[in-house]
Protein backbone atom coordinates (compact mmCIF):
# COMPACT_ATOMS: atom_id res chain seq x y z
CA UNK A 1 0.00 0.00 0.00
CA UNK A 2 1.41 3.33 -1.09
CA UNK A 3 1.33 5.62 1.94
CA UNK A 4 0.19 9.16 1.23
CA UNK A 5 0.78 11.88 3.74
CA UNK A 6 1.38 15.62 3.82
CA UNK A 7 1.80 17.85 0.79
CA UNK A 8 1.83 16.47 -2.76
CA UNK A 9 0.34 13.22 -1.48
CA UNK A 10 -1.73 12.81 -4.64
CA UNK A 11 1.28 13.18 -6.89
CA UNK A 12 3.87 10.55 -7.71
CA UNK A 13 6.93 10.64 -5.45
CA UNK A 14 9.00 13.78 -6.00
CA UNK A 15 12.32 13.50 -7.77
CA UNK A 16 15.44 15.03 -6.23
CA UNK A 17 15.22 17.98 -8.61
CA UNK A 18 11.62 18.61 -7.53
CA UNK A 19 12.54 18.27 -3.86
CA UNK A 20 15.29 20.80 -4.41
CA UNK A 21 12.81 23.25 -5.90
CA UNK A 22 10.44 22.86 -2.97
CA UNK A 23 13.29 23.46 -0.53
CA UNK A 24 14.33 26.48 -2.55
CA UNK A 25 10.81 27.86 -2.16
CA UNK A 26 10.84 27.25 1.60
CA UNK A 27 14.21 29.00 1.96
CA UNK A 28 13.02 31.91 -0.12
CA UNK A 29 10.13 32.33 2.36
CA UNK A 30 12.67 32.40 5.19
CA UNK A 31 11.48 29.14 6.67
CA UNK A 32 13.80 26.71 8.45
CA UNK A 33 13.99 23.29 6.83
CA UNK A 34 14.27 20.09 8.85
CA UNK A 35 14.38 16.38 8.10
CA UNK A 36 12.63 13.67 10.14
CA UNK A 37 12.22 9.92 9.81
CA UNK A 38 10.12 7.17 11.33
CA UNK A 39 9.19 3.51 10.92
CA UNK A 40 5.66 3.97 12.24
CA UNK A 41 3.48 5.09 9.36
CA UNK A 42 0.29 5.72 11.37
CA UNK A 43 -1.19 9.09 10.33
CA UNK A 44 -1.57 10.12 13.97
CA UNK A 45 2.09 9.41 14.71
CA UNK A 46 3.50 12.87 15.31
CA UNK A 47 6.65 11.69 17.04
CA UNK A 48 9.08 11.29 14.20
CA UNK A 49 12.81 11.19 14.95
CA UNK A 50 14.80 14.26 13.96
CA UNK A 51 17.64 13.86 11.49
CA UNK A 52 19.96 16.42 13.07
CA UNK A 53 18.70 19.81 14.08
CA UNK A 54 16.58 22.03 11.82
CA UNK A 55 18.93 23.72 9.38
CA UNK A 56 18.47 27.32 10.42
CA UNK A 57 21.84 28.38 9.04
CA UNK A 58 21.64 26.97 5.52
CA UNK A 59 20.74 29.33 2.71
CA UNK A 60 20.98 27.03 -0.28
CA UNK A 61 18.98 23.91 -1.18
CA UNK A 62 22.09 21.96 -2.25
CA UNK A 63 23.27 21.67 1.34
CA UNK A 64 19.87 20.45 2.53
CA UNK A 65 19.60 17.98 -0.31
CA UNK A 66 22.93 16.57 0.82
CA UNK A 67 21.34 15.91 4.23
CA UNK A 68 18.27 14.35 2.63
CA UNK A 69 20.54 11.97 0.77
CA UNK A 70 22.56 11.22 3.89
CA UNK A 71 19.35 10.47 5.81
CA UNK A 72 18.12 8.21 3.02
CA UNK A 73 21.42 6.35 2.99
CA UNK A 74 21.27 5.77 6.75
CA UNK A 75 17.50 5.25 7.11
CA UNK A 76 16.69 3.88 3.67
CA UNK A 77 13.97 1.49 4.87
CA UNK A 78 12.03 4.13 6.77
CA UNK A 79 9.78 7.03 5.95
CA UNK A 80 11.64 10.31 5.62
CA UNK A 81 9.97 13.69 5.37
CA UNK A 82 11.12 17.26 4.79
CA UNK A 83 9.54 19.96 6.94
CA UNK A 84 9.63 23.73 6.74
CA UNK A 85 8.98 25.74 9.87
CA UNK A 86 7.79 29.32 9.69
CA UNK A 87 8.94 31.30 12.70
CA UNK A 88 7.15 34.51 11.78
CA UNK A 89 4.78 35.91 14.35
CA UNK A 90 1.29 34.65 13.81
CA UNK A 91 2.35 31.44 12.10
CA UNK A 92 5.00 29.90 14.31
CA UNK A 93 4.24 26.48 12.96
CA UNK A 94 4.99 24.08 10.14
CA UNK A 95 4.17 25.37 6.68
CA UNK A 96 5.40 22.45 4.62
CA UNK A 97 5.75 18.72 5.13
CA UNK A 98 6.23 16.09 2.45
CA UNK A 99 7.61 12.57 2.15
CA UNK A 100 10.94 12.12 0.40
CA UNK A 101 11.58 8.44 1.11
CA UNK A 102 9.54 5.33 1.80
CA UNK A 103 10.40 1.68 2.53
CA UNK A 104 10.38 -0.79 -0.37
CA UNK A 105 7.54 -2.86 1.05
CA UNK A 106 4.70 -1.02 2.67
CA UNK A 107 2.39 -3.62 4.18
CA UNK A 108 -0.51 -1.24 4.74
CA UNK A 109 -3.08 -1.02 7.54
CA UNK A 110 -5.40 -3.38 9.34
CA UNK A 111 -8.84 -2.25 10.47
CA UNK A 112 -9.46 -3.36 14.06
CA UNK A 113 -12.99 -3.63 15.45
CA UNK A 114 -13.71 -4.01 19.12
CA UNK A 115 -17.22 -4.62 20.31
CA UNK A 116 -18.27 -2.83 23.46
CA UNK A 117 -21.39 -2.88 25.59
CA UNK A 118 -24.65 -2.56 23.61
CA UNK A 119 -22.99 -3.93 20.46
CA UNK A 120 -21.17 -0.59 20.07
CA UNK A 121 -18.28 -1.07 17.67
CA UNK A 122 -15.08 0.92 17.96
CA UNK A 123 -12.70 1.05 15.03
CA UNK A 124 -8.96 1.45 15.04
CA UNK A 125 -6.28 1.52 12.35
CA UNK A 126 -3.10 -0.39 12.90
CA UNK A 127 -0.16 -0.67 10.55
CA UNK A 128 0.90 -4.23 9.85
CA UNK A 129 4.46 -2.97 10.06
CA UNK A 130 4.16 -1.96 13.72
CA UNK A 131 3.37 -5.56 14.67
CA UNK A 132 7.08 -6.19 14.54
CA UNK A 133 9.56 -4.55 16.88
CA UNK A 134 11.25 -1.32 15.81
CA UNK A 135 14.23 -1.95 13.59
CA UNK A 136 12.77 -5.02 11.86
CA UNK A 137 9.53 -3.61 10.52
CA UNK A 138 10.39 -3.42 6.85
CA UNK A 139 12.23 -5.83 4.60
CA UNK B 1 17.46 18.69 -40.57
CA UNK B 2 15.27 21.75 -40.30
CA UNK B 3 15.95 21.94 -36.57
CA UNK B 4 19.66 21.83 -37.26
CA UNK B 5 19.35 24.57 -39.83
CA UNK B 6 17.41 26.68 -37.37
CA UNK B 7 20.13 26.23 -34.78
CA UNK B 8 22.78 27.11 -37.32
CA UNK B 9 20.86 30.25 -38.17
CA UNK B 10 20.55 31.44 -34.61
CA UNK B 11 22.66 34.43 -33.76
CA UNK B 12 23.72 35.33 -30.28
CA UNK B 13 24.32 38.90 -29.32
CA UNK B 14 27.23 38.76 -26.87
CA UNK B 15 26.99 42.48 -26.33
CA UNK B 16 23.38 42.14 -25.22
CA UNK B 17 24.26 39.27 -22.90
CA UNK B 18 27.10 41.36 -21.51
CA UNK B 19 24.83 44.31 -20.86
CA UNK B 20 22.11 42.13 -19.39
CA UNK B 21 24.41 40.49 -16.87
CA UNK B 22 25.60 43.96 -15.72
CA UNK B 23 28.98 42.33 -15.39
CA UNK B 24 30.63 45.37 -16.95
CA UNK B 25 29.55 47.44 -13.99
CA UNK B 26 31.13 44.98 -11.55
CA UNK B 27 34.36 44.88 -13.54
CA UNK B 28 34.50 48.66 -13.69
CA UNK B 29 33.92 48.82 -9.97
CA UNK B 30 36.76 46.36 -9.56
CA UNK B 31 39.00 48.63 -11.62
CA UNK B 32 38.01 51.68 -9.62
CA UNK B 33 38.22 50.23 -6.16
CA UNK B 34 41.16 47.90 -6.50
CA UNK B 35 44.42 49.61 -7.28
CA UNK B 36 47.04 47.77 -9.31
CA UNK B 37 46.71 43.95 -9.34
CA UNK B 38 46.92 43.82 -13.13
CA UNK B 39 47.43 40.03 -13.46
CA UNK B 40 44.49 39.43 -11.15
CA UNK B 41 42.17 41.71 -13.07
CA UNK B 42 43.24 40.19 -16.37
CA UNK B 43 42.43 36.72 -15.11
CA UNK B 44 39.06 37.84 -13.78
CA UNK B 45 38.24 39.36 -17.16
CA UNK B 46 39.22 36.11 -18.85
CA UNK B 47 36.99 34.10 -16.53
CA UNK B 48 34.14 36.54 -17.09
CA UNK B 49 34.56 36.19 -20.87
CA UNK B 50 34.62 32.41 -20.57
CA UNK B 51 31.42 32.33 -18.57
CA UNK B 52 29.70 34.77 -20.89
CA UNK B 53 30.60 32.72 -23.96
CA UNK B 54 29.55 29.59 -22.10
CA UNK B 55 26.17 31.18 -21.54
CA UNK B 56 25.89 32.15 -25.20
CA UNK B 57 26.79 28.58 -26.20
CA UNK B 58 24.14 27.19 -23.91
CA UNK B 59 21.53 29.51 -25.40
CA UNK B 60 22.03 27.91 -28.82
CA UNK B 61 22.06 24.41 -27.41
CA UNK B 62 25.80 23.73 -27.26
CA UNK B 63 25.76 22.04 -23.87
CA UNK B 64 28.99 21.39 -22.04
CA UNK B 65 29.95 20.62 -18.48
CA UNK B 66 30.23 23.89 -16.56
CA UNK B 67 33.90 24.82 -16.36
CA UNK B 68 35.41 24.12 -12.93
CA UNK B 69 36.25 27.40 -11.27
CA UNK B 70 38.05 26.45 -8.09
CA UNK B 71 40.85 28.93 -7.53
CA UNK B 72 43.95 29.50 -5.53
CA UNK B 73 45.02 33.01 -4.55
CA UNK B 74 48.63 33.35 -3.56
CA UNK B 75 50.42 36.46 -2.44
CA UNK B 76 51.97 38.33 0.44
CA UNK B 77 49.86 39.64 3.30
CA UNK B 78 47.68 42.62 2.51
CA UNK B 79 47.64 42.18 -1.26
CA UNK B 80 43.86 41.97 -1.46
CA UNK B 81 43.17 38.24 -1.60
CA UNK B 82 40.09 38.34 0.63
CA UNK B 83 38.72 41.45 -1.05
CA UNK B 84 39.02 39.87 -4.47
CA UNK B 85 37.41 36.64 -3.22
CA UNK B 86 34.37 38.64 -2.16
CA UNK B 87 34.26 40.34 -5.55
CA UNK B 88 34.62 36.98 -7.23
CA UNK B 89 31.38 35.81 -5.61
CA UNK B 90 29.60 38.86 -7.00
CA UNK B 91 31.03 38.37 -10.48
CA UNK B 92 30.24 34.66 -10.60
CA UNK B 93 26.77 35.37 -9.29
CA UNK B 94 26.06 37.97 -11.95
CA UNK B 95 27.23 35.56 -14.60
CA UNK B 96 24.87 32.95 -13.22
CA UNK B 97 27.63 30.51 -12.34
CA UNK B 98 26.74 30.40 -8.64
CA UNK B 99 23.24 30.71 -7.29
CA UNK B 100 23.82 33.24 -4.55
CA UNK B 101 26.20 36.03 -3.85
CA UNK B 102 27.72 34.82 -0.64
CA UNK B 103 31.18 34.00 0.62
CA UNK B 104 31.79 31.72 3.56
CA UNK B 105 35.23 32.56 4.85
CA UNK B 106 36.93 29.90 6.96
CA UNK B 107 40.31 28.87 8.32
CA UNK B 108 41.70 25.58 9.61
CA UNK B 109 39.85 25.93 12.93
CA UNK B 110 36.46 25.89 11.22
CA UNK B 111 37.18 22.73 9.25
CA UNK B 112 39.34 20.51 11.42
CA UNK B 113 38.02 18.90 14.59
CA UNK B 114 39.75 18.16 17.83
CA UNK B 115 39.12 14.46 18.22
CA UNK B 116 38.42 11.42 16.09
CA UNK B 117 35.10 11.69 14.26
CA UNK B 118 34.80 15.42 14.85
CA UNK B 119 36.34 16.60 11.59
CA UNK B 120 33.97 15.11 9.02
CA UNK B 121 30.74 16.63 10.41
CA UNK B 122 32.49 19.94 11.01
CA UNK B 123 33.83 20.15 7.46
CA UNK B 124 30.50 19.04 6.03
CA UNK B 125 28.66 21.70 8.03
CA UNK B 126 30.88 24.39 6.57
CA UNK B 127 30.50 22.99 3.07
CA UNK B 128 26.71 22.89 3.38
CA UNK B 129 26.70 26.47 4.57
CA UNK B 130 28.79 27.52 1.57
CA UNK B 131 26.66 25.64 -0.98
CA UNK B 132 25.49 27.79 -3.83
CA UNK B 133 28.24 30.33 -3.20
CA UNK B 134 31.96 30.66 -2.60
CA UNK B 135 33.95 28.90 0.09
CA UNK B 136 37.06 30.92 0.91
CA UNK B 137 39.73 29.03 2.86
CA UNK B 138 42.33 31.40 4.20
CA UNK B 139 45.82 30.07 4.89
CA UNK B 140 44.83 26.75 3.43
CA UNK B 141 48.28 25.20 3.97
CA UNK B 142 47.56 24.86 7.68
CA UNK B 143 45.10 22.11 6.72
CA UNK B 144 48.03 19.87 5.98
CA UNK B 145 50.55 19.26 8.75
CA UNK B 146 53.11 16.74 7.51
CA UNK B 147 54.97 16.72 10.82
CA UNK B 148 52.00 15.10 12.56
CA UNK B 149 50.80 12.01 10.75
CA UNK B 150 47.73 11.74 12.97
CA UNK B 151 46.62 15.26 12.17
CA UNK B 152 42.94 15.47 11.22
CA UNK B 153 43.64 18.06 8.52
CA UNK B 154 44.11 15.33 5.94
CA UNK B 155 40.56 14.15 6.59
CA UNK B 156 39.22 17.65 5.97
CA UNK B 157 41.19 17.84 2.72
CA UNK B 158 39.74 14.54 1.53
CA UNK B 159 36.15 15.60 2.22
CA UNK B 160 36.85 18.90 0.55
CA UNK B 161 38.23 17.18 -2.55
CA UNK B 162 35.23 14.92 -2.78
CA UNK B 163 32.75 17.78 -2.59
CA UNK B 164 34.80 19.88 -5.02
CA UNK B 165 34.43 17.01 -7.48
CA UNK B 166 30.82 15.92 -6.81
CA UNK B 167 29.18 19.31 -6.29
CA UNK B 168 31.05 21.20 -8.93
CA UNK B 169 28.07 23.32 -9.92
CA UNK B 170 27.05 24.04 -6.33
CA UNK B 171 30.25 25.42 -4.93
CA UNK B 172 33.36 27.38 -5.84
CA UNK B 173 36.32 26.83 -3.52
CA UNK B 174 39.00 29.52 -3.26
CA UNK B 175 42.19 28.72 -1.36
CA UNK B 176 44.42 31.55 -0.27
CA UNK B 177 47.79 31.93 1.35
CA UNK B 178 51.41 32.93 1.04
CA UNK B 179 53.03 31.86 -2.17
CA UNK B 180 55.86 29.62 -0.99
CA UNK B 181 53.79 27.77 1.59
CA UNK B 182 50.93 27.23 -0.84
CA UNK B 183 53.42 25.76 -3.30
CA UNK B 184 54.57 23.21 -0.72
CA UNK B 185 50.94 22.52 0.14
CA UNK B 186 50.07 21.75 -3.47
CA UNK B 187 53.22 19.69 -3.89
CA UNK B 188 52.20 17.43 -1.03
CA UNK B 189 48.54 17.34 -2.13
CA UNK B 190 48.63 16.74 -5.88
CA UNK B 191 44.92 15.90 -5.84
CA UNK B 192 44.15 19.39 -4.64
CA UNK B 193 46.49 21.04 -7.15
CA UNK B 194 44.93 19.20 -10.07
CA UNK B 195 41.38 20.16 -9.11
CA UNK B 196 42.16 23.84 -9.05
CA UNK B 197 41.90 25.39 -12.45
CA UNK B 198 43.02 28.90 -11.70
CA UNK B 199 46.18 29.75 -9.81
CA UNK B 200 46.28 33.51 -9.40
CA UNK B 201 49.29 35.26 -7.97
CA UNK B 202 48.83 38.61 -6.25
CA UNK B 203 51.85 40.88 -6.78
CA UNK B 204 53.11 43.29 -4.12
CA UNK B 205 52.05 46.90 -4.49
CA UNK B 206 54.39 49.65 -5.64
CA UNK B 207 54.73 52.82 -3.56
CA UNK B 208 52.42 54.93 -5.73
CA UNK B 209 49.80 52.19 -5.77
CA UNK B 210 49.89 52.14 -1.99
CA UNK B 211 49.41 55.89 -2.00
CA UNK B 212 46.32 55.59 -4.17
CA UNK B 213 45.03 52.87 -1.86
CA UNK B 214 45.50 55.21 1.07
CA UNK B 215 43.57 57.92 -0.75
CA UNK B 216 40.69 55.52 -1.40
CA UNK B 217 40.72 54.40 2.22
CA UNK B 218 40.54 57.90 3.70
CA UNK B 219 37.81 58.83 1.24
CA UNK B 220 35.66 55.90 2.42
CA UNK B 221 36.32 56.87 6.04
CA UNK B 222 35.27 60.49 5.31
CA UNK B 223 38.66 61.96 6.06
CA UNK B 224 40.97 63.97 3.85
CA UNK B 225 44.65 64.83 3.74
CA UNK B 226 45.89 68.36 3.42
CA UNK B 227 48.66 68.98 0.90
CA UNK B 228 51.50 68.57 3.39
CA UNK B 229 49.97 65.40 4.77
CA UNK B 230 50.05 63.91 1.30
CA UNK B 231 53.78 64.61 1.05
CA UNK B 232 54.27 63.12 4.48
CA UNK B 233 52.29 60.05 3.54
CA UNK B 234 54.35 59.45 0.41
CA UNK B 235 57.43 59.73 2.58
CA UNK B 236 55.89 57.40 5.13
CA UNK B 237 55.05 54.71 2.58
CA UNK B 238 58.57 54.63 1.16
CA UNK B 239 60.07 54.30 4.64
CA UNK B 240 57.53 51.77 5.83
CA UNK B 241 58.12 49.51 2.82
CA UNK B 242 61.74 49.07 3.86
CA UNK B 243 60.86 48.02 7.37
CA UNK B 244 60.26 44.46 8.51
CA UNK B 245 56.74 43.00 8.72
CA UNK B 246 55.45 45.20 5.96
CA UNK B 247 51.99 43.94 4.96
CA UNK B 248 51.11 46.03 1.91
CA UNK B 249 47.62 47.55 2.10
CA UNK B 250 47.09 46.25 5.61
CA UNK B 251 50.05 48.27 6.89
CA UNK B 252 48.64 51.32 5.18
CA UNK B 253 45.26 50.77 6.83
CA UNK B 254 46.94 50.44 10.23
CA UNK B 255 48.95 53.59 9.61
CA UNK B 256 45.78 55.48 8.76
CA UNK B 257 44.06 54.17 11.87
CA UNK B 258 46.93 55.44 13.97
CA UNK B 259 46.85 58.78 12.15
CA UNK B 260 43.16 59.04 13.05
CA UNK B 261 44.04 58.38 16.65
CA UNK B 262 46.66 61.14 16.63
CA UNK B 263 44.29 63.52 14.89
CA UNK B 264 41.66 62.90 17.55
CA UNK B 265 44.22 63.43 20.29
CA UNK B 266 45.43 66.64 18.70
CA UNK B 267 41.90 67.99 18.42
CA UNK B 268 41.18 66.97 21.99
CA UNK B 269 44.31 68.68 23.28
CA UNK B 270 43.23 71.92 21.59
CA UNK B 271 39.70 71.73 22.95
CA UNK B 272 38.10 75.00 23.99
CA UNK B 273 37.81 76.30 20.47
CA UNK B 274 35.00 75.41 18.13
CA UNK B 275 35.77 72.91 15.39
CA UNK B 276 34.35 73.11 11.93
CA UNK B 277 33.68 70.27 9.54
CA UNK B 278 37.05 70.65 7.80
CA UNK B 279 38.97 70.45 11.04
CA UNK B 280 37.19 67.26 11.99
CA UNK B 281 37.93 65.82 8.58
CA UNK B 282 41.50 66.80 7.96
CA UNK B 283 44.54 64.72 8.76
CA UNK B 284 47.59 66.97 8.83
CA UNK B 285 51.24 66.22 8.20
CA UNK B 286 51.91 66.29 11.95
CA UNK B 287 49.54 63.38 12.46
CA UNK B 288 51.56 61.29 10.06
CA UNK B 289 55.04 62.51 10.90
CA UNK B 290 54.58 61.49 14.52
CA UNK B 291 54.86 57.85 13.43
CA UNK B 292 57.74 55.75 14.76
CA UNK B 293 58.75 55.18 11.14
CA UNK B 294 60.16 58.71 11.08
CA UNK B 295 62.08 58.35 14.32
CA UNK B 296 65.75 57.84 13.55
Amino acid sequence: MHLTQGQFSFLPDLTDAEIKKQIEYALAQDWAVAIEFTDDPHPRNTYWSMWGTPMFDLKDPAGILMEVKACRAAQGDKYVKVLAFDSHRGFESLRMSFLVNRPKNEPGFELLRSEGPGRKVQYALRSYATGKPAGSRYG
Amino acid sequence: MTALAAVADERVDLQALYAESSIGETLDQLDRELVGLVPVKTRIREIAALLLVERARRSVGLEAEPPPLHMSFTGNPGTGKTTVARRMAEILHRLGYIRRNHVVSVTRDDLVGQYIGHTAPKTKDVLKKAMGGVLFIDEAYYLYRPENERDYGQEAIEILLQVMEDNRDDLVVILAGYKDRMDTFFKSNPGMASRIAHHIDFPDYAADELFRIAELMVATMNYRFDAEAMMALRDYIVRRMEQPRFANARSIRNALDRARLRQANRLFAERGQLLDRTALQTITAADIRASRVFSP
